[in-house]
């Protein structure tokens, strides 16, 4: 079945160096609908209806979350657009920066506009920074050519930090601080960047927003399932033929997605979401990508039947060991125990008392952790542990 | 260190990140003395400079070599043999990753996933993206820094 082109739709059609090819596609007409002939109430109404969730893993509707800094009171708002992709596995966002910033920034103004902010940022991961010049042009020509229209965007680089892909600390990192996790409440909606009211959106959800206020609501929420609608980006790498970026409906089966595109074989797993996400074995394959099943970013690494499950397991808490803010009790510590007793199954030393520890640890971590990255961190040895018990059973000390 | 660290005049707080960036451009790493003058130009405390500092992985405390490779270690790469990619660099420069070589022309250092996977295994030498590598491809690469 072929899958229609929302987010992706300028990608390889558009020249991402000259905003009048962009403009001959059909570029800004949204920005001057929302302008002219919308309220901002009208604007996150139909952001709401379109059932559009965030993009980059939790999946926080939207709308909601505009509407929630639309009508918090305040002198400054601030638009933020996360390009801090850093989840294990992922790439699309590198893919859209570099096709199509032209509606990536078209979103943004459309954001600003929707929630009465009249200042913005995009924070880009300085692994990235081949793509700032890029990103900075199309910038240029878009306020050369005046859409910016008294807005003021600023591009923000980061300086090498996973856990800044975390809005909390992705504002703390803007602010010039570590970039450490904060408590919520209050949500940045109300009091976000400088205490000011703040929407922060992945790349890709701000990508939907020029076509939803083109085409409606109701186009929008046409595609999907239920509780997910429209299209979803998937960044597809490891044991496949043809690693990539693919675009498809949300709820489409995830053997479309690894088998037909991008061609693996003999798949053991499939990791979802990175190193915080989920995984599914390779019997598993009919699962809907969907909100409602597992879908994260879309990060998708395939696995094949040469590979160990508990190397894959130990490297992913190895990561996220590294990558943990420190803040948090569970999640410094938690990690750190996590990655000791993995170590000790892929020495084949392990016990089952720690498999044990490993469950109950688990359930601390998710409850207590002060962000997803802590809360998320046990996913992997949680799944690995439901379907791949007997791996771990196997290396049992003797 | 008159004039060492401080480039730009100071603007304000959120800037630090920026500026200890401006730092390890100019002098390959983030220096004691310029910790202590962003401290005093910002009029924050020299612990929290020194917070930021230690808290993101392109900054370094170290003296580093002019050119930095990143090889990437995670999972995406690994699967692609990342593991010969850094076999190649530590026998091609004769140091390991964490390592700078005498001359100071390279630093060595493995990173977290930088969303090249779809061209793993990939590294970054400074800010440059080199994707889909080989062994052989290795020796060239580095050849292209001075």
């Amino acid at each position: 079945m072929p899958q229609p082109r929302v987010v992706l739709k300028n990608c390889d059609v558009i020249d991402p160096k000259r905003i009048d090819s962009y403009l001959e596609n059909g570029g800004f007409k949204a920005l001057a609908k929302a302008r002219r002939e919308m309220t901002p109430e009208q604007i996150t109404g139909e952001i709401k209806d379109s059932g559009l969730r965030g993009r980059g893993g939790a999946g926080f509707p939207c709308g909601i979350k505009w509407e929630g800094a639309r009508t918090a009171s305040g002198d400054a708002k601030y638009v933020i657009c996360n390009a801090d992709e850093g989840e294990v596995g992922t790439f699309k966002d590198r893919y859209i920066l570099e096709k199509d910033p032209f509606t990536l920034i078209e979103g943004i103004l459309i954001a600003g506009h929707a929630i009465g902010a009249k200042q913005g940022y995009i924070y880009l991961r300085v692994e990235y920074h081949y793509l700032l010049d890029h990103l900075q042009n199309a910038l240029n020509q878009v306020k050369q050519k005046g859409y910016l229209n008294g807005f003021s965007l600023e591009i923000r680089e980061g300086a090498g930090a996973y856990i800044c892909g975390e809005e909390s600390a992705l504002m703390d990192s803007i602010e010039g601080k570590r970039g450490e996790a904060r408590y919520r409440p209050p949500f940045p909606t109300t009091s976000g960047l400088w205490g000011k009211p703040t929407i922060i959106n992945n790349v890709e959800t701000l990508m939907n927003i020029p076509p939803i206020i083109m085409n409606g609501a109701d186009w929008f929420s046409q595609m999907g399932t239920e509780r997910s609608k429209g299209t979803k980006v998937f960044s597809v790498s490891g044991d496949v033929d043809k690693p990539g970026v693919y675009e498809m409906v949300l709820g489409s089966p995830l053997r479309e997605l690894v088998e037909e595109l991008a061609m693996a074989k003999n798949i053991k797993l499939v990791q979802i979401g990175g190193a915080t996400g989920r995984i599914l074995p390779g019997d598993k394959l009919d699962t809907p990508l969907a909100f409602e099943a597992m879908l994260g970013a879309g990060a998708v690494t395939v696995y094949d039947q040469s590979r160990d499950v508990i190397d894959i397991i130990h490297r992913t808490m190895e990561f996220l060991v590294e990558e943990s803010c420190g803040k948090c009790t569970p999640c410094r510590q938690g990690t750190e125990v996590m990655v000791e007793v993995l170590a000790k199954f892929h020495r084949s030393e392990g016990s089952l008392r720690e498999l044990r520890n490993l469950e109950a640890l688990s359930s601390a971590m998710m409850l207590s952790s002060l962000c997803g990255l802590g809360q998320a961190a046990p996913n992997a040895v949680m799944d690995s542990l439901q379907y791949f018990r007997d791996e771990y059973e196997k290396r049992v000390a003797k | 260190m008159a004039g060492k660290g401080v480039i730009t005049p100071p603007r304000d707080r959120a800037d630090l990140v920026e500026r200890l960036k401006e730092t390890q451009r100019r002098y390959g790493h983030v220096p004691e003395e310029a910790i202590a003058e962003l401290a005093e130009s910002l009029a924050i405390p020299v612990h929290e400079v020194y917070g930021v500092a230690s808290f993101y992985s392109f900054l370094s405390l170290k003296p580093l070599g002019r050119n930095v490779i990143r090889v990437c270690k995670s999972l995406p790469c690994y699967l692609k043999s990342a593991e010969v990619i850094m076999k190649a660099v530590e026998k091609e420069l004769g140091i390991v990753p964490g390592e700078t070589t005498a001359d100071g022309r390279f630093s060595f250092e493995l990173i977290n996933c930088i969303g090249l996977c779809d061209h793993a295994p990939a590294m970054l030498i400074n800010h440059d993206a080199h994707v889909d590598l080989t062994p052989q491809k290795i020796k060239q690469i580095l050849k292209s820094y001075e």
